[in-house]
């Protein structure tokens, strides 16, 4: 047993003398040349002999001659350590990558030191990267950041506060549309507005032609809870069995429809039903929460759970919307563009997908309007800066210009999304103009007065996504009544905030 | 047993030169395993007694990791979740395999054949659970196409709802396995001495009867070995999951396994501490399971000898 554990220790030195060995210093050490000159100069002095003086010079001469070499060696290497400086910037949209792509070689011209590496993933994934970047050490230097994510990462002291650099180089932050103050906290800020986004319809020019239905009737559409108002007839008209009868008709087979009028899914938990049904919960005067660090979620409120319920039934009483099973391995715009359904509500930042590259004309439309009105989310992006960057000056520089009315601008011309930023939402508006797109619905929600609200944005955000996303399943699956279970989810999501 | 009466060798000398070879042959292993395996599971054992978040200064926290695995409903939904998993993928995928390698062993020794049974273990992950994704679809899936053709829409199977896509993934996974276990099978059956078959052969005996009192028997230390490394592997299915689900752990909660739970409490939860100790209880299931495995089918020994 002795043997074993000194054969073991014997392997464990071997080892270490090896990694030292890899890890040993390759450049000249200096100081030990310096220290030989020092002895050697001292000897001179000493010195009484010619001769002896002679060869102690030509000596101190050597190793002084060797000394200049290896400071030109360290002058060299230099220049290429601290003078270029690449930035990792990460982003999820795949459609926005051109437009950054062009912000990010304009800066380069300005900023010949530094160039940007975009790396863009989906969604989900983006944030799952992102989050384990932080843990390991590996994300990015700048990064699109979400209202929703924020305050998680600003509790775990992830983001680097920008606002000494905004009053450093005096930030004119009144030119942005968005809110600049919810990027703050207790004085400190963490991005500076990007872009904005508002939730409409997109539909199906040939279905609604098909069907008969005028595009403007869309926009004047009602909504309620109860009975989903002339939205639900207007899906129910637009839904066909493979008779051909729609979802108005006495003869409707609902076990065979092959076009549904609506189509959705059941929430994104983590953005509270984003583009899905916060924007119907919101037009019966319902909250989430309230507002901007709220420590109180209202799920329990009955308006939610009449709104859910609605939503689910949609699909599992009348089937005027494809379930779970339909959406499985895709998502609401790929039924859409399969062009199995004729209308669905989307974020501003799909306009040049779903109406570049669907095979079919597609429309855009107002939401409905509920009890107590229209009402759209308007969510805002920010770049933020990762703590843990080792080129924070660098990194300031590029998101400084990233929320400049410049790089606004180009990104505005690409018409992708609308910039924090008028100049440049004009130029993304003509840029759709010139597509012959009509996108005003966007627009007019967004300028309509107490026509918006704001996403929850709160800590324990992962931790109430992870909550609610069962929950919001089983409702649309139809295996739980919405009043039934989310007074419970909801006492779950505030017992985390005490 | 022969040589007790030799001298015993000398055994302070363990620096010989064959020995110092051995050495040379060992230490890059050990390197590695110290470094990628060693180390991190010690660290792992220590972090489930912190709050660690990986980011910020972490402190001791005792037990309390492991008082709340046992209070969390979601780590024993987990469990059941994977237990699910691995009830359907290891019984399906263990029978099939040794029904393909004996087929394999008394029918054909095609090469072919057998290249055919290992492909879809070729094939990456991702490409699997797309191509068996798209087959499998509810609306546009040839499989319920088929059957809805035969017995009209009702007649479709769910297999991506909240209630089949644990068994479905657990099919999925045991297609593409199954080819790998059966060649480790046919390995094991290429050690059984042929004089066995051929006296039994002498005697009479039927195809099934050979099968049950030679092959099952000799074939046991095999046997172990891929039930051992099956389960454990069946207990840590993640890959499979992330790819076939969006979000990841859906439809709703029904395919968090858990590692699925580890992997969201450590890097989207930033809970290092909590999924460390997830972990260690992963790690001690997968531990009893082994022992029970050895201890069970006398894996030390062969009936051979």
């Amino acid at each position: 047993m002795k043997h074993q554990i000194f054969r073991f220790l014997t392997v464990l030195v071997v080892a270490s003398l090896v990694l030292a060995a890899c890890a040993a210093p390759a450049a000249v050490d200096t100081s030990e040349i310096e220290a030989q000159v020092a002895e050697l100069q001292s000897q001179l002095e000493a010195a009484s002999d010619n001769e002896a003086m002679a060869e102690l010079e030509a000596q101190i001469a050597d190793l002084q001659a060797q000394l200049d070499a290896a400071g030109e060696e360290a002058a060299e290497e230099e220049p290429a350590a601290e003078g270029q400086v690449e930035l990792q910037y990460w982003l999820w949209d795949n459609l926005q990558v051109p437009a950054y792509q062009a912000c990010a070689d304009a800066f380069t011209e300005q900023n010949p030191n530094i160039t940007i590496t975009i790396t863009q993933q989906g969604w989900s994934a983006y944030w799952d990267a992102l989050t384990t970047g932080f843990v390991a050490g590996t994300a990015p230097d700048v990064f699109t950041d979400h209202l929703a994510k924020y305050p998680e990462f600003l509790d775990k002291g992830l983001l680097l506060d920008i606002e000494p650099y905004v009053v450093a180089d005096s930030v004119d932050t009144s030119i942005y549309l968005v809110d600049p103050e919810l990027w703050v906290k207790d004085g400190s800020r963490y991005g500076l507005p990007k872009d904005w986004d508002t939730i409409a319809i997109f539909y199906n020019m040939d279905m609604l032609e098909a069907a008969g239905v005028d595009p403007a009737e869309l926009n004047d559409l009602t909504w309620n809870p109860q009975d989903g108002g002339t939205f639900q007839e207007m899906v129910a008209r637009l839904t066909l069995d493979a008779n051909g009868n729609n979802g108005l008709s006495p003869d409707f087979d609902k076990n065979n429809v092959v076009q549904w009028g609506f189509v959705s899914g059941p929430g994104d938990a983590g953005s509270g039903g984003q583009q899905q049904w916060s924007s119907f919960a919101a037009s019966t005067g319902f909250t989430l929460t309230d507002g901007p660090w709220s420590t109180q979620y209202h799920y329990d409120d009955p308006r939610i759970a009449e709104t859910l319920q609605w939503w689910a039934d949609l699909h599992n009483v009348y089937n005027f919307a494809p379930g779970s099973d339909t959406l499985a391995g895709t998502d609401n715009v790929g039924i859409f563009q399969a062009g199995a359904a004729a209308m669905t509500t989307e974020g501003s930042w799909q306009i040049t997908n779903l109406m570049g590259n669907s095979t079919f004309p597609v429309g855009v439309a107002l939401l409905p309007t509920g009890p107590e009105g229209r009402k759209s989310s308007i969510n805002g992006l920010s770049d933020g800066i990762w703590v843990g960057t080792e080129h924070p000056d660098e990194a300031w520089e590029w998101v400084k210009y990233l929320a400049s009315p410049e790089c606004a601008n180009t990104v505005g011309e690409f018409g992708v999304v609308f910039p924090a930023q008028q100049p440049a939402v004009d130029k993304a508006l003509a840029a759709h103009q010139a597509a012959g797109r009509d996108i005003s619905a966007f627009t007019i929600e967004a300028a309509a007065a107490g026509g918006t609200y704001l996403l929850p944005m709160t800590e324990h955000g992962s931790d109430i996504a992870a909550l609610v996303q069962p929950v919001l399943q089983d409702i649309y699956d139809g295996k739980v009544q919405a009043a039934d279970v989310l007074p419970d989810l909801n006492e779950q999501i505030n017992a985390l905030f005490e | 047993m022969q040589n007790i009466s030799q001298p015993a060798p000398n055994r302070t000398r363990w620096l010989t030169q064959e020995t110092l070879v051995a050495w040379l042959f060992i230490i890059p292993s050990l390197l590695g395993v110290t470094v990628f395996v060693l180390v991190p599971t010690l660290r792992g054992f220590y972090l489930s007694f912190t709050d660690s978040d990986l980011i910020n200064q972490a402190s001791f926290i005792g037990l309390a990791n492991y008082q709340r695995l046992i209070d969390d409903p979601q780590f024993w939904k987990s469990l059941a979740i994977t237990s699910t998993y691995v009830l359907v993928n290891i019984p399906f995928q263990t029978v099939l395999a040794l029904t393909l390698a004996m087929a394999m062993w008394r029918l054909t020794r095609s090469i072919v054949v057998r290249a055919i049974i290992f492909m879809p273990y070729l094939i990456p992950m991702l490409m699997v659970m797309l191509i068996w994704m798209t087959i499998l679809h509810y609306d546009f899936g040839p499989v319920n196409g088929l059957l809805k053709l035969i017995g009209g829409p009702n007649a479709r199977i769910s297999f991506m709802g909240q209630e089949l896509i644990i068994p479905t993934i657990a099919m999925i996974n045991t297609w593409r396995y199954v080819g790998y276990t059966a060649l480790l099978f046919f390995a094991g059956l290429q050690t059984i001495p042929l004089e066995l078959y051929e006296a039994a052969e002498i005697d009479g005996a039927s195809e099934w009867r050979i099968f049950r009192t030679i092959t099952l028997p000799l074939l046991r230390p095999v046997t172990v070995f891929v039930l051992i490394t099956s389960l454990v592997g069946s207990f840590q299915v993640y890959d499979s999951v992330a790819v076939a689900t969006v979000p990841s752990g859906g439809p709703g909660d029904a395919t968090r396994v858990i590692f699925w739970y580890i992997v969201n409490q450590a890097f989207v939860r930033f809970n290092m501490g909590y999924a460390a100790a997830l972990a260690v209880a992963l790690f001690i299931i997968s531990m009893a399971i082994a022992w029970i495995n050895m201890s069970y089918f006398r894996a030390g020994s062969s009936d051979l000898g």
